[in-house]
């Protein structure tokens, strides 16, 4: 809200600003800022209430969609410190930092480095470290006093930190536990037969002895290469022989692996948090350096917004989202690659700069609906044919038309000589066209085994050509009688 | 080593492309057999809308007579909207595999000029089929001189198909004009294989001003000379009758 709307709060850091949700007849408050926090108001109370007590009040509907839009985005930030970030929606993150604290000289230059960043767009942060995501977030929400470590800091936490019901926190108030310890401190079995099962499991969560898997953000690619910048990178050029550079280091541990990549993505990482990514796709696994690199040159054409530098990038990152078997290309004894391997390259290119749909190859089906019996799928994509194509009979002339409109378009004042024969002319775009030859029909019945429904028109086919020479495909949508006045379709121009 | 043996791969398409040129001004007729000439670009005119698709047809014939394969053809969406998508099935029966098409569908003009410059540069490729609709003014004599260089450099066929379009100056090697003709008529009044009435608007160092009727022969890969005075035809002349006096009706379906 703060950064999305600044002109709301310039200056005016005392306002009190809280959220509102309808809930039922009440409106409530859902979150508060710190100036409203130290005039007394807390989520939960009524709107009207709350402006009884201060007036100067600022309410706005909340808007969680806005929020976990925003962790998202925080989220995408935070890849900076490891490739494992996870979502605890309405409002956490947890980071994996093993292994990943060596390029901060440990564990809390990093944390400094999340709070100044987040400090720098007013966001009010609290972290703590712990075991286990559990232990971490628990730490982080009911922060208790200072503790010589994270087992004795875990047993000075209040039992709301177990967020059980609020009943079951009540009753072990009254049973006078008030800390995580002094529940810790009882027989399990007894909590257990006592709050339930999920009791003894919050509890057994806390002590570290039962994890859930942190579900990542986002995947963590098989291979990863990275580099940080002491001092932030601005040029194009630059970014791009740092990419360069990454994806020669990304190649040579695909090689070990056997393994090209598909899909690769370069991660430019702002010094003010925003990321920019530049995927990549190729249509064979490639672990080819200066093709990747005219790929990447062209993504960067390509982007709607020219490449925003800003400060600069103190981090760029190359993943290899998908990696596929690649053994270690023979040179061909003539030198220089095959023809094949040219097209893909410009099959690739292109789909890089103009979009993934652009180019397109085609792919049979089983169907006799002409509009059906094929499938345009991105070039780009590995074709696996499911059906056969017809083969043409040896002597007859093109039964299809090389053009098809989809959907075919209607034709006018259309005359035949007998109800169910071809029509001796008809009207297209405003022209009149005299039909001087004409074969058919070639009798097409919908699919009535794939729709319930089984009122499709039948079509029947004619191929006619006009005085002229002009070859078209048509149809009369519906057999007479089977329909009251069947209307006449142009489907396509034969060559 | 590879400096080397990439100066003999384009040494010897040099070669093969002069080749081609050389056959093909010999005689002029020499195209029907072995198509257009190879590493050149060439204009194909379909001056009104309705022949489109013969000029579509006769471009994709050419390429296969010459064996220039894979075909690359581009279109724009515009194209797309005014003629109708490419079938496959059609392609098929024309001669055309799907596994040696690759289509592209650009959204406008300049991004299909830009397009076609670099896969007319593309060596992998046999043919590019470059096809606009109406007057496309980015098709100027700075565009076909820059196509017409990456063609004779990569060896690819370039083919700029104009429909809808009137002829205006390039840097073309041929210019073509297109337009459906009557076919010859199989048993039953049925149309016969496709037909077209090619005129040789302009051949860059030797005579224009020939014209032709033609039939694409899928079966041979060629094309063969037609009687020019296909519409009034009589069936008894027809030699496709001799080929396939099977049934007496033809009824399809």
């Amino acid at each position: 809200m703060r950064t999305t709307r600044p002109h709301l709060f310039a200056g005016r850091d005392e306002t009190p600003v809280a959220f509102t949700e309808t809930v039922g007849n009440a409106t409530r408050l859902t979150a508060v800022n710190l100036a409203a926090a130290r005039l007394g108001l807390e989520p939960g109370l009524t709107l009207a209430d709350a402006r009884a007590r201060v007036p100067e009040l600022e309410a706005f509907p909340a808007d969680p969609h806005a929020d976990l839009d925003w962790l998202e985005r925080l989220a995408e930030g935070c890849a900076r410190y490891s490739p494992t970030v996870a979502l605890v929606p309405p409002s956490a993150l947890v980071v994996d930092i093993a292994g990943c604290t060596h390029a901060f000289d440990g564990e809390r230059p990093l944390a400094a480095d999340v709070e100044g960043r987040m400090a720098r767009r007013g966001i009010l942060v609290r972290h703590a470290f712990g075991d286990t995501p559990e232990i971490a977030l628990a730490l982080a929400r009911y922060a208790g006093g200072p503790a010589p470590d994270e087992k004795s800091a875990v047993r000075r936490l209040p039992v709301a930190a177990l967020e059980l019901d609020p009943d079951d926190a009540v009753a072990l108030a009254r049973a006078g536990l008030k800390t995580v310890g002094d529940v810790m401190a009882r027989p399990l079995a007894g909590i257990a037969a006592r709050f339930g099962a999920d009791a003894a499991t919050a509890v057994r969560r806390l002590s570290g002895e039962v994890q859930t898997p942190v579900k990542p953000w986002v995947r963590q690619a098989p291979v990863i290469a990275e580099r940080r910048f002491a001092e932030p990178i601005a040029r194009t050029e630059h970014v791009l022989a740092v990419i360069a550079d990454l994806a020669g280091e990304a190649a040579a541990m695909l090689e070990t692996r056997h393994q090209g990549g598909r899909r690769w993505i370069a991660r430019l990482f702002r010094a003010d948090g925003h990321v920019q990514p530049l995927p990549i796709e190729t249509g064979q696994p490639t672990r080819d350096v200066p093709l990747l690199m005219r790929l990447f040159a062209e993504r960067i054409d390509a982007l709607a917004d020219p490449l925003d530098p800003g400060f600069g990038y103190d981090l760029v990152r190359l993943d290899v989202a998908l990696a596929e078997r690649l053994d270690a290309a023979q040179l061909q004894l003539e030198g220089g690659e095959g023809g094949t391997e040219q097209l893909a390259g410009l099959v690739d290119r292109l789909s890089t700069r103009l979009g993934r749909n652009r180019l397109r190859r085609f792919v049979p089906r089983d169907s006799h609906i002409p509009e059906q019996a094929e499938l345009m799928l991105p070039a780009t994509a590995p074709a696996a044919a499911a059906a056969a194509w017809p083969q043409p009979e040896e002597g007859e002339p093109p039964m299809r038309p090389i053009y098809l409109f989809d959907p075919p378009q209607p034709i006018e004042s259309v005359m035949a000589e007998v109800p169910d024969g071809p029509p001796h002319r008809f009207r297209w775009r405003r022209r009149l066209h005299e039909v001087a030859r004409a074969e058919g029909p070639e009798r097409i019945a919908g699919e009535w085994w794939r729709r319930h429904d089984a009122t499709i028109p039948t079509r029947d086919y004619y191929r006619v050509e006009d005085r002229r020479g002009r070859r078209f495909w048509i149809f009369r949508h519906g057999l007479h009688g089977e329909t009251e006045d069947p209307r006449w379709y142009l489907h396509g121009l034969f060559a | 080593m590879p400096d080397s043996t990439a100066l003999i791969a384009r040494l010897r398409r040099i070669a093969a492309g002069t080749a081609m040129l050389q056959a093909t001004s010999a005689s002029p007729d020499g195209w029907l057999k072995r198509g257009l000439a190879r590493g050149q670009l060439h204009e194909i005119y379909a001056v009104q809308a309705e022949d489109g698709a013969s000029g579509a047809g006769f471009g994709i014939a050419t390429a296969l007579a010459a064996r220039a394969l894979p075909l690359f053809w581009l279109r724009t969406e515009a194209a797309e909207q005014a003629q109708g998508r490419p079938h496959a099935g059609g392609l098929a029966e024309l001669g055309l595999g799907a596994d040696s098409l690759v289509l592209g569908i650009l959204p406008d003009e300049s991004a299909l000029l830009r397009a076609s410059a670099d896969a007319a540069r593309c060596a992998g490729l046999g043919t590019l089929l470059v096809e606009t609709v109406g007057p496309a003014r980015g098709l100027d004599l700075t565009a076909t001189r820059r196509l017409m260089l990456a063609a004779e450099g990569s060896g690819v066929t370039v083919l700029s198909l104009r429909v809808a379009a009137t002829p205006a100056p390039s840097a073309a090697a041929t210019r073509w004009s297109v337009r459906a003709a009557p076919s010859r008529a199989l048993e039953a009044d049925a149309p016969g294989v496709p037909a077209f009435d090619v005129e040789c608007l302009r051949r860059r160092g030797g005579p224009a001003g020939e014209s032709w009727r033609v039939e694409w022969d899928r079966d041979a890969q060629s094309f063969r000379g037609a009687p020019v005075s296909g519409a009034g035809l009589s069936v008894a002349a027809d030699r496709t009758v001799a080929h396939h006096p099977a049934a007496p009706v033809r009824r399809s379906g």
